[in-house]
Protein backbone atom coordinates (compact mmCIF):
# COMPACT_ATOMS: atom_id res chain seq x y z
CA UNK A 1 0.00 0.00 0.00
CA UNK A 2 1.34 3.42 -1.15
CA UNK A 3 0.88 6.11 1.75
CA UNK A 4 0.82 9.45 1.05
CA UNK A 5 2.20 12.63 2.07
CA UNK A 6 -0.18 15.14 2.91
CA UNK A 7 1.29 16.87 -0.47
CA UNK A 8 0.12 13.76 -2.41
CA UNK A 9 -3.60 14.12 -1.08
CA UNK A 10 -3.70 17.59 -1.92
CA UNK A 11 -2.78 16.81 -5.51
CA UNK A 12 -5.00 13.99 -5.34
CA UNK A 13 -7.70 16.00 -4.48
CA UNK A 14 -6.70 18.60 -7.17
CA UNK A 15 -7.07 15.99 -10.06
CA UNK A 16 -10.39 15.44 -8.46
CA UNK A 17 -11.25 18.60 -8.84
CA UNK A 18 -11.19 19.52 -5.34
CA UNK A 19 -8.67 21.85 -4.29
CA UNK A 20 -10.42 24.34 -3.23
CA UNK A 21 -13.08 21.86 -1.38
CA UNK A 22 -12.63 22.37 2.57
CA UNK A 23 -11.91 19.35 3.87
CA UNK A 24 -13.61 17.41 6.56
CA UNK A 25 -11.96 18.31 9.72
CA UNK A 26 -10.87 14.63 11.00
CA UNK A 27 -9.28 14.38 7.66
CA UNK A 28 -7.14 17.62 7.85
CA UNK A 29 -6.27 16.80 11.13
CA UNK A 30 -4.61 13.83 10.14
CA UNK A 31 -1.65 16.23 8.95
CA UNK A 32 1.22 15.70 7.43
CA UNK A 33 2.70 12.08 7.16
CA UNK A 34 0.21 9.92 8.37
CA UNK A 35 -0.18 7.33 6.43
CA UNK A 36 -3.56 6.66 4.16
CA UNK A 37 -3.92 4.75 1.04
CA UNK A 38 -5.40 6.78 -2.72
CA UNK A 39 -8.43 4.19 -2.19
CA UNK A 40 -9.48 5.86 1.15
CA UNK A 41 -8.28 9.39 -0.05
CA UNK A 42 -10.71 8.54 -2.75
CA UNK A 43 -13.54 7.41 -0.71
CA UNK A 44 -13.00 10.57 1.92
CA UNK A 45 -12.93 12.84 -1.65
CA UNK A 46 -16.33 10.97 -2.62
CA UNK A 47 -17.51 11.93 1.06
CA UNK A 48 -16.12 15.50 0.55
CA UNK A 49 -18.55 15.98 -2.88
CA UNK A 50 -21.39 14.61 -0.95
CA UNK A 51 -20.64 17.00 1.51
CA UNK A 52 -22.50 20.43 0.36
CA UNK A 53 -22.17 22.29 3.08
CA UNK A 54 -18.46 21.57 3.66
CA UNK A 55 -17.72 25.10 2.28
CA UNK A 56 -20.03 26.31 4.77
CA UNK A 57 -17.40 25.60 7.46
CA UNK A 58 -14.39 27.90 6.28
CA UNK A 59 -15.00 30.68 8.53
CA UNK A 60 -15.68 28.24 11.32
CA UNK A 61 -13.02 26.94 11.13
CA UNK A 62 -11.12 29.83 12.23
CA UNK A 63 -11.73 30.73 15.93
CA UNK A 64 -11.99 34.16 17.10
CA UNK A 65 -8.55 34.02 18.27
CA UNK A 66 -7.25 33.14 15.08
CA UNK A 67 -9.38 35.96 13.01
CA UNK A 68 -7.80 38.07 15.63
CA UNK A 69 -4.32 37.33 14.54
CA UNK A 70 -5.45 37.47 10.74
CA UNK A 71 -7.43 41.22 11.79
CA UNK A 72 -3.98 42.41 13.25
CA UNK A 73 -1.95 41.74 10.74
CA UNK A 74 -4.58 43.11 7.94
CA UNK A 75 -4.71 45.96 10.10
CA UNK A 76 -1.22 46.74 10.12
CA UNK A 77 -0.56 45.81 6.48
CA UNK A 78 -3.44 48.76 5.98
CA UNK A 79 -1.12 50.84 7.91
CA UNK A 80 1.84 50.54 5.82
CA UNK A 81 0.13 52.17 3.33
CA UNK A 82 -1.90 54.63 5.36
CA UNK A 83 -0.43 57.06 7.93
CA UNK A 84 -2.90 56.83 10.96
CA UNK A 85 -3.94 60.67 11.92
CA UNK A 86 -2.33 61.68 14.58
CA UNK A 87 -5.19 63.31 16.65
CA UNK A 88 -6.04 61.75 19.83
CA UNK A 89 -9.39 63.88 20.70
CA UNK A 90 -11.11 62.66 17.11
CA UNK A 91 -9.77 58.88 17.49
CA UNK A 92 -11.30 58.61 20.93
CA UNK A 93 -14.89 60.03 19.74
CA UNK A 94 -14.00 57.74 16.73
CA UNK A 95 -14.14 55.08 19.02
CA UNK A 96 -16.64 55.98 21.45
CA UNK A 97 -19.32 55.78 18.83
CA UNK A 98 -17.40 52.81 16.81
CA UNK A 99 -17.43 50.55 20.13
CA UNK A 100 -20.67 51.58 21.67
CA UNK A 101 -22.05 50.91 17.99
CA UNK A 102 -20.45 47.21 17.75
CA UNK A 103 -22.40 46.24 21.33
CA UNK A 104 -25.59 46.79 19.77
CA UNK A 105 -24.47 44.76 16.53
CA UNK A 106 -24.94 40.39 16.56
CA UNK A 107 -21.75 40.16 17.09
CA UNK A 108 -20.81 42.15 20.32
CA UNK A 109 -18.15 40.20 21.44
CA UNK A 110 -14.95 39.87 19.52
CA UNK A 111 -11.56 38.24 20.46
CA UNK A 112 -10.10 41.35 21.87
CA UNK A 113 -13.14 44.22 21.00
CA UNK A 114 -13.49 46.51 18.45
CA UNK A 115 -10.73 49.48 17.66
CA UNK A 116 -11.27 52.59 15.51
CA UNK A 117 -8.43 54.77 14.15
CA UNK A 118 -8.75 58.01 11.85
CA UNK A 119 -6.28 57.03 8.24
CA UNK A 120 -4.62 60.54 7.81
CA UNK A 121 -5.58 60.48 3.87
CA UNK A 122 -7.87 62.91 1.65
CA UNK A 123 -9.31 59.44 -0.47
CA UNK A 124 -12.99 58.58 0.85
CA UNK A 125 -12.66 54.87 2.48
CA UNK A 126 -13.28 52.32 4.96
CA UNK A 127 -11.96 49.49 5.80
CA UNK A 128 -12.75 46.73 8.62
CA UNK A 129 -10.76 43.78 9.51
CA UNK A 130 -11.69 40.54 10.42
CA UNK A 131 -12.18 40.44 14.46
CA UNK A 132 -13.08 44.29 14.51
CA UNK A 133 -10.22 47.13 13.24
CA UNK A 134 -11.94 49.69 11.89
CA UNK A 135 -10.46 52.44 9.56
CA UNK A 136 -11.70 55.47 8.28
CA UNK A 137 -9.42 57.74 6.37
CA UNK A 138 -10.06 61.70 6.92
CA UNK A 139 -11.51 62.07 3.77
CA UNK A 140 -14.56 60.21 4.86
CA UNK A 141 -14.91 61.55 7.98
CA UNK A 142 -14.74 64.94 6.31
CA UNK A 143 -18.27 63.61 4.04
CA UNK A 144 -20.38 62.77 7.07
CA UNK A 145 -22.13 66.50 8.73
CA UNK A 146 -23.42 64.89 11.83
CA UNK A 147 -22.61 62.44 14.35
CA UNK A 148 -25.55 59.68 12.79
CA UNK A 149 -23.82 59.62 9.46
CA UNK A 150 -20.54 58.87 10.86
CA UNK A 151 -21.95 56.13 13.24
CA UNK A 152 -23.68 54.91 9.41
CA UNK A 153 -20.37 54.47 8.24
CA UNK A 154 -18.75 52.52 11.36
CA UNK A 155 -22.21 50.43 11.64
CA UNK A 156 -21.62 49.44 7.58
CA UNK A 157 -18.44 48.21 8.71
CA UNK A 158 -19.48 46.93 11.99
CA UNK A 159 -21.64 44.70 9.36
CA UNK A 160 -18.75 43.45 7.41
CA UNK A 161 -17.41 42.04 10.46
CA UNK A 162 -20.32 40.36 12.09
CA UNK A 163 -21.02 38.98 8.63
CA UNK A 164 -16.90 37.62 8.78
CA UNK A 165 -16.83 39.39 4.45
CA UNK A 166 -12.61 39.28 5.57
CA UNK A 167 -12.27 36.04 6.38
CA UNK A 168 -14.81 34.55 3.51
CA UNK A 169 -12.54 36.72 1.41
CA UNK A 170 -9.23 34.48 1.75
CA UNK A 171 -8.79 31.91 -1.24
CA UNK A 172 -10.55 28.45 -0.26
CA UNK A 173 -7.51 26.72 -1.47
CA UNK A 174 -6.12 28.36 1.15
CA UNK A 175 -8.27 27.45 3.65
CA UNK A 176 -7.50 24.20 2.95
CA UNK A 177 -4.31 24.65 3.50
CA UNK A 178 -4.24 26.32 6.67
CA UNK A 179 -6.42 23.29 8.05
CA UNK A 180 -4.53 20.76 7.27
CA UNK A 181 -1.66 22.12 9.19
CA UNK A 182 -3.23 23.26 11.99
CA UNK A 183 -4.96 20.47 12.45
CA UNK A 184 -1.67 18.41 13.17
CA UNK A 185 -1.32 20.63 15.95
CA UNK A 186 -3.64 18.78 18.14
CA UNK A 187 -1.65 15.79 18.41
CA UNK A 188 2.03 17.35 18.71
CA UNK A 189 3.35 20.71 18.78
CA UNK A 190 4.56 22.64 15.49
CA UNK A 191 8.32 22.08 14.66
CA UNK A 192 10.09 24.93 12.66
CA UNK A 193 9.02 23.68 9.11
CA UNK A 194 5.52 23.48 9.93
CA UNK A 195 5.54 27.32 11.16
CA UNK A 196 7.55 28.21 8.03
CA UNK A 197 4.91 26.39 5.77
CA UNK A 198 1.52 28.11 8.05
CA UNK A 199 3.26 31.41 7.92
CA UNK A 200 3.44 30.88 4.53
CA UNK A 201 -0.52 29.94 4.03
CA UNK A 202 -1.24 33.24 7.02
CA UNK A 203 0.98 35.49 4.27
CA UNK A 204 -1.30 34.50 1.32
CA UNK A 205 -4.28 34.62 3.51
CA UNK A 206 -3.55 38.31 4.64
CA UNK A 207 -2.83 38.93 0.79
CA UNK A 208 -6.28 37.92 -0.32
CA UNK A 209 -7.97 40.19 1.89
CA UNK A 210 -5.77 43.07 1.98
CA UNK A 211 -6.06 42.74 -2.14
CA UNK A 212 -9.80 42.87 -1.33
CA UNK A 213 -10.20 45.65 1.15
CA UNK A 214 -7.82 47.84 -0.96
CA UNK A 215 -8.31 46.47 -4.15
CA UNK A 216 -11.24 45.09 -5.65
CA UNK A 217 -13.66 45.13 -2.84
CA UNK A 218 -16.07 43.20 -1.93
CA UNK A 219 -19.36 41.65 -3.51
CA UNK A 220 -22.38 43.28 -4.16
CA UNK A 221 -24.30 40.93 -2.20
CA UNK A 222 -21.82 41.76 0.78
CA UNK A 223 -22.47 45.15 0.80
CA UNK A 224 -26.29 45.01 0.98
CA UNK A 225 -25.85 42.71 3.70
CA UNK A 226 -23.62 45.47 5.07
CA UNK A 227 -25.95 47.85 4.61
CA UNK A 228 -28.94 45.70 5.96
CA UNK A 229 -26.65 45.27 9.24
CA UNK A 230 -26.27 48.95 9.55
CA UNK A 231 -30.03 49.41 9.31
CA UNK A 232 -30.41 46.95 12.10
CA UNK A 233 -27.64 48.60 14.58
CA UNK A 234 -28.27 51.87 13.50
CA UNK A 235 -32.17 51.81 14.78
CA UNK A 236 -31.13 49.79 17.74
CA UNK A 237 -29.34 52.34 19.02
CA UNK A 238 -31.98 54.87 18.37
CA UNK A 239 -29.63 56.91 14.99
CA UNK A 240 -32.05 56.96 12.26
CA UNK A 241 -31.28 54.86 8.93
CA UNK A 242 -31.53 57.37 6.94
CA UNK A 243 -28.11 58.53 7.89
CA UNK A 244 -26.50 56.22 5.78
CA UNK A 245 -28.79 57.19 3.33
CA UNK A 246 -27.70 60.58 3.45
CA UNK A 247 -24.08 59.82 3.67
CA UNK A 248 -24.33 57.63 0.27
CA UNK A 249 -25.73 60.99 -1.45
CA UNK A 250 -22.68 62.68 0.12
CA UNK A 251 -20.74 60.25 -1.42
CA UNK A 252 -22.05 60.21 -4.91
CA UNK A 253 -22.09 63.66 -5.28
CA UNK A 254 -18.02 63.49 -3.91
CA UNK A 255 -16.62 60.34 -5.20
CA UNK A 256 -14.39 60.67 -8.26
CA UNK A 257 -15.90 57.88 -10.61
CA UNK A 258 -12.57 57.14 -11.71
CA UNK A 259 -10.78 56.76 -8.76
CA UNK A 260 -8.74 54.69 -6.49
CA UNK A 261 -10.86 54.66 -3.16
CA UNK A 262 -14.68 53.76 -2.36
CA UNK A 263 -15.57 54.24 -5.92
CA UNK A 264 -13.07 51.31 -7.11
CA UNK A 265 -14.45 48.77 -4.51
CA UNK A 266 -17.81 49.45 -3.95
CA UNK A 267 -20.79 49.76 -6.00
CA UNK A 268 -22.44 52.45 -6.89
CA UNK A 269 -23.71 54.37 -3.75
CA UNK A 270 -27.25 55.19 -6.02
CA UNK A 271 -27.98 51.24 -6.50
CA UNK A 272 -27.10 50.86 -3.14
CA UNK A 273 -29.50 53.88 -1.94
CA UNK A 274 -32.09 52.61 -3.80
CA UNK A 275 -32.18 48.90 -1.82
CA UNK A 276 -31.81 50.75 1.15
CA UNK A 277 -35.38 52.84 0.53
CA UNK A 278 -36.69 49.54 -0.21
CA UNK A 279 -35.90 48.87 3.80
CA UNK A 280 -36.04 51.86 5.55
CA UNK A 281 -39.25 54.02 6.32
CA UNK A 282 -39.43 57.27 5.09
CA UNK A 283 -40.72 59.29 7.42
CA UNK A 284 -37.72 57.06 9.96
CA UNK A 285 -35.41 60.92 9.88
CA UNK A 286 -34.95 61.98 13.33
CA UNK A 287 -34.00 65.72 14.51
CA UNK A 288 -30.47 65.75 15.26
CA UNK A 289 -30.10 66.04 19.38
CA UNK A 290 -28.13 69.01 20.20
CA UNK A 291 -25.78 67.39 22.14
CA UNK A 292 -24.40 65.36 19.49
CA UNK A 293 -23.78 68.30 17.30
CA UNK A 294 -22.02 70.19 20.14
CA UNK A 295 -19.89 66.77 19.95
CA UNK A 296 -18.86 65.55 17.04
CA UNK A 297 -17.71 69.62 15.91
CA UNK A 298 -15.97 69.33 19.06
CA UNK A 299 -14.28 66.21 17.92
CA UNK A 300 -14.00 66.22 14.71
CA UNK A 301 -13.59 69.83 13.60
CA UNK A 302 -9.23 70.00 13.02
CA UNK A 303 -10.12 66.78 11.42
CA UNK B 1 -28.09 18.47 32.08
CA UNK B 2 -27.29 22.02 32.12
CA UNK B 3 -25.30 22.63 29.08
CA UNK B 4 -21.79 23.92 28.95
CA UNK B 5 -20.03 26.34 27.01
CA UNK B 6 -16.72 28.08 26.90
CA UNK B 7 -15.40 32.07 26.46
CA UNK B 8 -13.73 32.39 23.19
CA UNK B 9 -12.63 35.60 23.64
CA UNK B 10 -9.51 37.11 25.52
CA UNK B 11 -11.70 38.50 28.00
CA UNK B 12 -15.38 39.50 29.11
CA UNK B 13 -17.70 40.55 31.91
CA UNK B 14 -20.61 38.60 33.49
CA UNK B 15 -23.40 41.12 34.45
CA UNK B 16 -25.77 41.45 36.76
CA UNK B 17 -28.40 42.13 33.53
CA UNK B 18 -28.96 40.92 29.94
CA UNK B 19 -27.13 44.05 28.77
CA UNK B 20 -23.79 45.60 28.08
CA UNK B 21 -24.77 48.36 30.68
CA UNK B 22 -25.43 45.96 33.35
CA UNK B 23 -23.16 46.24 36.26
CA UNK B 24 -19.86 43.96 35.77
CA UNK B 25 -20.23 40.94 38.40
CA UNK B 26 -16.85 39.42 37.80
CA UNK B 27 -14.29 38.66 34.80
CA UNK B 28 -14.35 35.52 33.22
CA UNK B 29 -11.13 34.45 30.89
CA UNK B 30 -10.50 33.01 27.76
CA UNK B 31 -11.36 29.25 28.03
CA UNK B 32 -13.36 29.27 30.97
CA UNK B 33 -16.10 27.24 30.86
CA UNK B 34 -19.43 27.80 32.61
CA UNK B 35 -22.91 26.16 32.84
CA UNK B 36 -26.16 27.63 31.00
CA UNK B 37 -28.70 28.00 33.24
CA UNK B 38 -31.53 30.75 31.10
CA UNK B 39 -31.25 32.27 27.80
CA UNK B 40 -33.30 35.48 26.45
CA UNK B 41 -32.56 36.47 23.21
CA UNK B 42 -28.91 36.74 22.43
CA UNK B 43 -28.15 36.57 26.31
CA UNK B 44 -27.55 33.86 28.30
CA UNK B 45 -27.65 33.63 32.04
CA UNK B 46 -24.62 31.43 33.60
CA UNK B 47 -22.83 29.91 36.64
CA UNK B 48 -18.95 29.86 35.82
CA UNK B 49 -17.95 26.19 36.25
CA UNK B 50 -16.05 27.49 39.45
CA UNK B 51 -19.63 28.23 40.93
CA UNK B 52 -18.74 31.27 41.81
CA UNK B 53 -21.74 33.55 41.20
CA UNK B 54 -23.53 33.73 38.47
CA UNK B 55 -24.81 36.77 35.63
CA UNK B 56 -25.21 37.60 32.03
CA UNK B 57 -23.20 37.09 29.16
CA UNK B 58 -23.70 37.57 25.46
CA UNK B 59 -24.02 34.72 23.93
CA UNK B 60 -21.51 35.95 21.18
CA UNK B 61 -18.71 35.57 23.95
CA UNK B 62 -18.99 31.90 24.09
CA UNK B 63 -18.63 28.67 21.97
CA UNK B 64 -20.15 24.76 22.03
CA UNK B 65 -16.79 23.89 21.92
CA UNK B 66 -14.51 22.95 24.82
CA UNK B 67 -11.33 24.99 24.43
CA UNK B 68 -8.65 23.49 25.66
CA UNK B 69 -5.62 25.88 26.59
CA UNK B 70 -2.81 23.51 27.45
CA UNK B 71 -1.54 20.60 24.36
CA UNK B 72 -1.03 18.02 27.16
CA UNK B 73 -4.95 17.37 28.38
CA UNK B 74 -6.38 14.51 28.05
CA UNK B 75 -8.98 15.48 24.79
CA UNK B 76 -5.88 16.14 23.00
CA UNK B 77 -4.03 12.65 23.41
CA UNK B 78 -7.37 10.51 23.05
CA UNK B 79 -7.77 12.90 19.90
CA UNK B 80 -11.35 14.56 20.05
CA UNK B 81 -12.13 15.62 17.05
CA UNK B 82 -12.02 19.47 16.33
CA UNK B 83 -16.21 19.54 16.29
CA UNK B 84 -15.56 19.26 20.08
CA UNK B 85 -12.74 20.88 20.91
CA UNK B 86 -10.54 23.96 19.61
CA UNK B 87 -6.66 24.47 20.52
CA UNK B 88 -6.27 27.78 22.53
CA UNK B 89 -3.24 29.08 20.49
CA UNK B 90 -3.90 26.99 17.61
CA UNK B 91 -2.72 27.74 13.97
CA UNK B 92 -2.58 31.66 13.19
CA UNK B 93 -1.07 32.68 16.79
CA UNK B 94 1.64 34.72 17.78
CA UNK B 95 3.96 32.38 16.89
CA UNK B 96 2.49 32.60 13.30
CA UNK B 97 2.64 36.54 13.69
CA UNK B 98 6.40 36.62 14.49
CA UNK B 99 7.51 34.82 11.85
CA UNK B 100 5.30 36.95 9.72
CA UNK B 101 6.96 40.35 10.93
CA UNK B 102 10.83 38.94 10.35
CA UNK B 103 9.26 38.15 6.63
CA UNK B 104 7.91 41.55 6.55
CA UNK B 105 9.96 43.68 8.10
CA UNK B 106 8.44 47.21 6.46
CA UNK B 107 4.97 46.21 8.46
CA UNK B 108 4.89 48.02 11.34
CA UNK B 109 2.67 46.88 14.30
CA UNK B 110 3.31 49.36 16.58
CA UNK B 111 0.50 51.84 15.45
CA UNK B 112 -1.91 48.66 15.89
CA UNK B 113 -0.56 48.07 19.74
CA UNK B 114 -2.02 52.09 20.29
CA UNK B 115 -4.79 51.05 18.48
CA UNK B 116 -5.98 47.86 20.96
CA UNK B 117 -5.15 50.18 23.73
CA UNK B 118 -8.09 52.45 23.00
CA UNK B 119 -11.00 51.01 25.29
CA UNK B 120 -13.69 53.26 25.86
CA UNK B 121 -14.65 52.32 29.82
CA UNK B 122 -18.70 51.35 30.67
CA UNK B 123 -19.54 54.63 31.77
CA UNK B 124 -18.53 56.78 29.39
CA UNK B 125 -20.37 54.79 26.57
CA UNK B 126 -23.11 55.24 29.40
CA UNK B 127 -23.05 58.73 29.46
CA UNK B 128 -22.37 59.22 25.91
CA UNK B 129 -25.95 57.45 25.19
CA UNK B 130 -27.54 59.22 28.17
CA UNK B 131 -26.50 63.04 26.68
CA UNK B 132 -27.07 61.85 23.11
CA UNK B 133 -30.67 60.98 23.32
CA UNK B 134 -30.15 57.47 22.36
CA UNK B 135 -31.34 54.40 23.34
CA UNK B 136 -29.41 52.53 26.05
CA UNK B 137 -28.47 49.13 24.91
CA UNK B 138 -31.56 48.07 26.25
CA UNK B 139 -31.88 44.80 28.13
CA UNK B 140 -32.23 41.14 25.47
CA UNK B 141 -31.79 44.12 22.63
CA UNK B 142 -29.62 41.93 20.45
Amino acid sequence: MKHLTRRDFMEYLGRMGLAGTILPRSVAGWGLDLPISLDEAAGYASSIMKGGKAAMKAMEDFTPEQEYYIGRTVGAVVLSRYKPLKNETANHYLNLVGQTLALASDLPEVFNGYHLLILDSDDINAFATPSGLIFVTRGMVRCCSNEGELAAVLAHEIGHVQAKHGIQSIEKGRITEAIAIIGIEATKTFADSDIASLTETFEGSINDITTTLINNGYSRSFEDEADQAAVTILERIGYSPVNLVNMLKIMYQRLDPGGMDFARTHPSPKSRIKNLEKIIKPDAMAAENSTRARRFKAALQNV
Amino acid sequence: MAETMCVQVRKCSLRKKPSFLGAPLRDLDYGDQVTIDETRNSWVRVTPVDGKGSGWLHLSALTEKKIILGHDSPEVKTGASSDEIALAGKGFNRQVEERFKQNNRNVDFAPIDAMEKIVISQAEMHAFLVDGGLDSLGEGQT
